[in-house]
C-alpha cells in the first residue's frame, strides 16, 4: 500500500492503495465515482473508459501507480445533469441508451476521437468504436448522437 | 442499519421521503433513501390499495411496483401509468421498484409480462384507477356535490360549483384502507394525456452524466469485497484447497468454502481479486462434455420429457398421401446473456437478518432462495432491487446475490461481490441449445396439406423461483440440486392450446379439445416437444425457445414457399388466419416496398455481391404481441460476409404506452438479434467452456455498419396491452436466414449464420449440377419419408 495522489475531474485526491491496483477500483471504490464501470476487467468492452491526456483509456487494466500526474476525467467529469457537455446533451436528446452501463465507453471513445479529429470519417469512427460494446444494442441512437455531435463541432 | 421500521412507519414518513426523492430523482442512492425495515412475510397484501400507493400531504404520489427496470423502460412507463390513472403529472409520482419490504410480490420481471400485468385490468394500473375513484368520491362528499360534477386535473378535484380540493388535502399521509377495485374505470387511450406519449426515459440525465446508481455503485458502511473461485468446468468438485496459498495477501479476511462453493473476502477489491486468482484449488474433473461437433445429434438421442402441444391424429396418414414431403432440420446453439457489466451484488448478513442489494429480476423469489441458502427465516431477509446492467433474462444477478449472502454470512460484514467476465461466461444459465425438425406434406396444387414439427431443447436448472436455489451455479455448488429433466412420454393435448414457447408454428390452426387457438389455418398438425438434460445450466434468455422455434418455423415456411414457387409474403398470408398477424405482415411488406416474387432471386448464386430480402413473423407466445420483420442484406459470396442493410419491423402490442420506449426496444432487440444470429455461440472442448470473454464470444461492437431500422407501430387502443420487448428479437435470425437465401440460394439452417457456413453452403450449391433446378433446399422426397 502507498499513499497515491490522483487528480480526477479537477480535484486532487489522496488514496491509500497498492500501486498495482487497477485505476477503476480506486475510482469506483475509493472515490465512489459512478461513471466508469466494471464491464469485463479485460479491456475488451469499454465500460471502464476514462479520459487521460485527451485519450480514451481503459481504467480496468491501468495500474493506478502508472497514472502519476496525469489528470483523469470520468463521464461525470464532463458535465452535470444541469450543465451537460454537448456530447452528453445529444445523447440525452436522442435517448441513446437502454441500460446505460456502457456509456463511458461509448461517449468517451467517440469524444476522444472527435476531439483529436473533428472531421473523422465514418470509417475512422467505426474503427475507433470497433472494440466498444453495448449489449442492449442501442447502436442506432448512439451512432446518430455521435454524428450529431460531430456536426455541432463543424 | 440498526433502526427497525415497519411499512406503516414508512408510509407515515413517506411525505418527507417523497419530497426527498423529488429533489434528487434517481441520482441519490435509492437503497439509502428507502432505509432499513423489518420484514414480515405477508405484510404487503396486493388486494389492499395502500400496498400500491401512498399520497403525501403535498400531493406527491409514491407508487410501489413489483416490476422493475433493467433499461427496458419500465420505470418511466410505469410512472406514466400511475400519473395517467391519477390525473397528475409524472413529476408528482415517485416509483419504488421491487423491494421485498415495501413493494407487492409480483414474482419475476420477465417474459414480456410487466405490461400485461400492470397495464391491463390488474396490478399497479388498477390500483391507481381505484385511488382516483376514491379520491373523486371523497372530494364530491367534501365539496357537497354529486360525483358526476367533479373533474380532476393535476391532483386537484374541482366541482362545477367552484369548490376545489387537492389530493394532499383529501388523504395526504393517511391510508386509503380500502381494497383495490376490479371495477374501477380505467382511463381509455383516447383520454390519455401522459400514457401514449413519447415521454423521454426518466433516467437519461443521470445515465449520460455518469451519476445513475447501479447495483455496482452501492456502498454500505463497513463494506468489504468478495470474489468467487468457480470450478473450471461444470460438475468439477474440490479435491484440495490450500488457503495458505493466499495467506500473504494483505487485507485478506477469509477464504470461504461451502461444499464446492469457494469465495474469498478482503478489505479491498484488488486484494480480493488477487486472492481469487492465486488461491490454490485442485479440482476433481467433472463428468466431461459431449463433443460440440456432434452435439445436436447427441441432443436428439437423450431421454426426454415430452410434450404434445397439438395433434390432429391424421398427420402420418396425410404425410403418406401428400404428393410431396419437405423435411428440414434447424439447430440453434447455446448463447449467453453476456451482460455488459459482469454481475454484482451487496449483502449484509448480521446474525439472523439479511439485506441484499441485488439486480435480480425476482426480488421475492431471491429472498426465499437466500433464506434457504443461508438458513435464516425468510421474514428476516430483505431484497432491495438496484438496477444492474441489462440482463435480457436470467443472467448472473441471482447467483451473485447468493454469492454475496454466503460470503457476508461467513465474515459478518457487508460484502460486495463482483463477478469476473470469465466467472459469468463459464457458468451462467445459457439460453438453450435446440434442434427443430420440420416436415410438411404438399398437395398437387402446392398447398400445405399437413405440418409436423418436433423439437429438442436442452435444459438444466433455470430460474430458482421460490424453492430451487440449485438452479443457478452458486446454489448448485453449495449443495442444492438443480432442476433436472425427468423423462416422461407425452400425453395427448388437452385444455387450451399452450404456445408460450412458440413451438407451434403460426400457420397451424392449433386445435386442442375442439377449440382452435392458433393463428393459422393448417389443420393437419402435430407438434411434439422434448426437453432434454443439458450438460450446462440453462435459463431464460430474451425470447427463450420462442426465438429458436421461430427461426425454424419461419425459415421453413420460406423453404416451402420457395419450393412451390410462391412469394414468401403472399404464401404466409394464405396460411395466417389471425387478423393481427395478417396486418403486421402486410404492414412490414408495405413499408419495405416488398417486391412480390419467389425466393431466391433470379440471379442468386452468382459470384458477385448478392442482395436479398427475407421476411419473418410471430405471434409472440401465441398471443402476447404480434410482429413481422423484413430484412435486407448484402452477401459477399467469396467471404460469406453478411451485411444487413435495413430492417423494417411492424409491431402490434395493443395500445402503445410510450412510442419512444417501444421504438428503443424494437431497435435494440433487432440489433441484439442480429448479433445473436450472426456470431454468438457458446463453445466448449471435451471438458470446459471455451467462450469465456469478448474475444471468444462474439458480440457485434458499436463499430459495425449499423443497418437502418424502420419501425411501424400499429396502435390498437382498444386491445389488451401485450409485451413488446422480446418480439422483434424473435424474428431476426429467421429474417436474415431468409434474406441470405434470397440473395444467394444458400439455406443456412444453423445459427449463427457465420461466413464459414455460408461459403460452405454456397460451394456445395455450386458443386451441384443444374444449380437452379435444385433451389428448393429443403429435402423434397416422395411421400412416406
Amino acid at each position: 500500500m502507498a499513499a497515491i495522489s490522483l487528480k480526477v475531474n479537477g480535484r486532487v485526491h489522496s488514496v491509500d492503495a497498492d500501486p498495482e491496483t487497477p485505476l477503476l477500483y480506486v475510482l469506483s471504490d475509493d472515490l465512489q465515482l459512478r461513471g466508469p464501470k466494471f464491464g469485463c476487467g479485460l479491456a475488451q468492452c469499454g465500460a471502464c473508459t476514462v479520459m487521460m491526456r485527451g485519450r480514451a483509456v481503459r481504467s480496468c487494466v491501468l495500474p493506478v501507480g502508472a497514472v502519476k500526474q496525469e489528470e483523469i476525467t470520468t463521464l461525470e467529469g464532463l458535465g452535470t445533469a444541469e450543465r451537460p457537455h454537448a456530447i452528453q446533451q445529444v445523447f440525452m436528446e436522442e435517448g441513446a441508451a437502454q441500460c446505460g452501463f456502457c456509456l463511458s465507453g461509448v461517449i468517451l471513445t467517440a469524444k476522444a476521437l472527435l476531439d483529436e479529429n473533428p472531421k473523422a470519417s465514418d470509417e475512422q469512427m467505426r474503427e475507433a468504436m470497433s472494440n466498444v460494446l453495448c449489449r442492449c444494442f442501442a447502436h442506432t441512437r448512439m451512432m446518430r448522437a455521435i454524428k450529431r455531435y460531430q456536426g455541432e463541432l463543424a | 442499519m440498526k433502526a427497525r421500521f415497519s411499512r406503516r412507519d414508512f408510509l407515515q414518513a413517506s411525505g418527507a421521503l417523497v419530497v426527498y426523492f423529488s429533489a434528487a430523482p434517481l441520482v441519490e442512492s435509492l437503497a439509502a433513501a428507502q432505509g432499513p425495515f423489518a420484514t414480515h412475510p405477508s405484510h404487503i397484501d396486493p388486494e389492499k390499495l395502500d400496498s400500491w400507493l401512498a399520497v403525501a400531504s403535498d400531493g406527491t404520489v409514491t407508487a410501489y411496483t413489483g416490476k422493475c427496470d433493467f433499461g427496458q423502460g419500465m420505470y418511466t412507463v410505469q410512472t406514466q401509468l400511475v400519473a395517467e390513472e391519477l390525473c397528475v403529472s409524472i413529476q408528482k409520482v415517485r416509483l419504488i421498484q421491487c423491494d421485498t419490504s415495501i413493494t407487492p410480490d409480483q414474482g419475476t420481471t420477465s417474459g414480456s409480462q410487466s405490461t400485461p400485468t400492470n397495464f391491463n385490468a390488474s396490478g399497479l394500473g388498477q390500483a391507481a384507477a381505484t385511488a382516483r375513484e376514491i379520491l373523486a368520491g371523497m372530494a364530491a362528499q367534501k365539496l357537497g356535490v354529486p360525483l358526476q360534477q367533479v373533474s380532476i386535473e393535476e391532483g386537484v378535484v374541482s366541482a362545477k360549483n367552484g369548490g376545489r380540493v387537492s389530493y394532499g388535502e383529501l388523504i395526504g399521509g393517511k391510508h386509503f384502507d380500502v381494497a383495490v377495485s376490479s371495477t374501477a374505470k380505467r382511463r381509455s387511450p383516447d383520454e390519455w394525456k401522459v400514457l401514449g406519449h413519447p415521454i423521454p426515459s426518466m433516467d437519461r440525465a443521470a445515465l449520460m452524466t455518469g451519476t445513475f446508481e447501479f447495483v455496482h455503485n452501492v456502498h454500505v458502511a463497513g463494506m468489504v469485497h468478495g470474489r468467487v473461485v468457480r470450478p473450471p468446468e461444470i460438475g468439477a468438485t474440490i479435491a484440495q484447497l490450500d488457503d495458505k496459498s493466499v495467506a500473504h495477501i494483505p487485507g485478506l479476511i477469509k477464504v470461504v468454502v461451502r461444499n464446492n462453493f469457494v469465495g474469498v473476502v478482503a478489505e479491498k477489491q484488488w486484494q480480493a481479486a488477487q486472492a481469487a486468482k492465486q488461491l490454490k484449488v485442485t479440482w476433481k474433473p467433472g463428468p466431461g462434455l459431449p463433443p460440440q461437433k456432434d452435439f445436436y445429434d447427441y441432443l436428439r438421442k437423450q431421454p426426454a420429457r415430452d410434450g404434445m402441444l397439438v395433434n390432429s391424429r391424421d398427420v402420418d396418414e396425410r404425410l403418406k398421401s401428400a404428393s410431396q414431403v419437405l423435411k428440414a432440420t434447424y439447430v440453434h446453439p447455446y448463447q449467453a446473456h453476456g451482460s455488459i457489466g459482469s454481475s454484482c451484488a451487496v449483502a449484509d448478513v448480521q446474525g439472523d437478518r439479511a439485506t441484499i442489494w441485488s439486480a435480480t429480476q425476482s426480488a421475492y423469489p431471491t429472498r426465499q432462495g437466500i433464506s434457504e441458502l443461508i438458513g435464516i427465516p425468510v421474514e428476516s431477509v430483505r431484497v432491495i432491487f438496484v438496477r444492474g446492467s441489462g440482463c435480457y433474462g436470467l443472467n448472473a444477478a441471482d447467483t451473485v446475490s447468493y454469492d454475496a449472502a454466503l460470503l457476508s454470512q461467513a465474515v459478518h460484514r457487508p460484502v460486495r461481490v463482483q463477478l469476473t467476465r470469465q466467472d459469468e461466461f463459464l457458468s451462467e444459465n445459457y439460453g438453450a441449445a435446440c434442434v427443430i425438425e420440420q416436415r410438411v406434406g404438399i398437395d398437387a396444387n402446392g398447398a400445405i396439406a399437413v405440418w409436423d414439427c418436433e423439437t429438442w431443447a436442452a435444459s438444466m436448472g433455470g430460474r430458482p423461483g421460490y424453492d430451487r436455489p440449485g438452479n443457478v451455479i452458486t446454489g448448485m455448488l453449495a449443495g442444492f440440486e438443480p432442476e433436472m429433466v425427468r423423462p416422461r412420454s407425452a400425453s395427448e393435448p388437452s385444455g387450451d392450446l399452450r404456445n408460450g414457447s412458440n413451438a407451434v408454428p403460426s400457420y397451424m390452426a392449433g386445435c386442442v379439445s375442439g377449440k382452435c387457438g392458433g393463428t393459422g389455418s393448417v389443420r393437419s398438425e402435430r407438434v411434439l416437444t422434448h426437453a432434454v438434460k443439458s450438460p450446462f445450466l440453462t435459463g431464460p434468455l430474451r425470447s427463450p425457445l420462442r426465438l429458436q422455434n421461430t427461426f425454424a418455423h419461419e425459415c421453413f415456411m420460406d423453404e416451402i414457399s420457395s419450393h412451390v414457387g410462391a412469394d414468401p409474403v403472399a404464401y404466409r398470408l394464405k396460411y395466417l388466419s389471425e387478423p393481427r398477424m395478417l396486418d403486421v405482415v402486410k404492414a412490414a411488406a408495405k413499408a419495405a416496398n416488398w417486391e412480390a416474387r419467389p425466393s431466391p432471386k433470379r440471379d442468386a448464386g452468382g459470384r458477385g455481391k448478392a442482395i436479398g430480402r427475407g421476411i419473418a413473423c410471430v405471434a409472440y407466445e401465441g398471443d402476447n404481441g404480434y410482429a413481422a420483420m423484413v430484412a435486407e442484406v448484402a452477401v459477399d459470396p467469396a467471404s460469406g460476409r453478411v451485411q444487413p442493410r435495413r430492417f423494417v419491423v411492424a409491431q402490434d402490442c395493443g395500445p402503445v404506452s410510450n412510442p419512444d420506449g417501444l421504438r428503443n426496444q424494437i431497435e435494440g432487440g433487432t440489433l441484439q438479434g442480429m448479433s445473436r444470429a450472426l456470431g454468438e455461440e457458446i463453445t466448449w472442448d471435451g471438458l470446459k467452456v471455451t467462450s469465456i470473454d469478448w474475444h471468444t464470444y462474439h458480440s457485434l461492437p458499436l463499430g459495425i455498419q449499423v443497418p437502418e431500422i424502420e419501425c411501424v407501430l400499429l396502435d390498437r387502443p382498444t386491445a389488451e396491452a401485450t409485451g413488446a420487448g422480446e418480439t422483434a428479437i424473435t424474428l431476426v435470425a429467421a429474417a436474415l436466414g431468409n434474406a441470405i437465401f434470397d440473395a444467394t440460394g444458400a439455406r443456412i439452417r444453423e445459427v449463427p449464420l457465420t461466413p464459414d457456413r455460408i461459403t460452405a453452403a454456397l460451394s456445395s450449391l455450386h458443386q451441384t449440377a443444374g444449380f437452379r433446378k435444385h433451389l428448393p433446399s429443403a429435402q423434397p422426397s416422395p411421400a412416406a419419408s
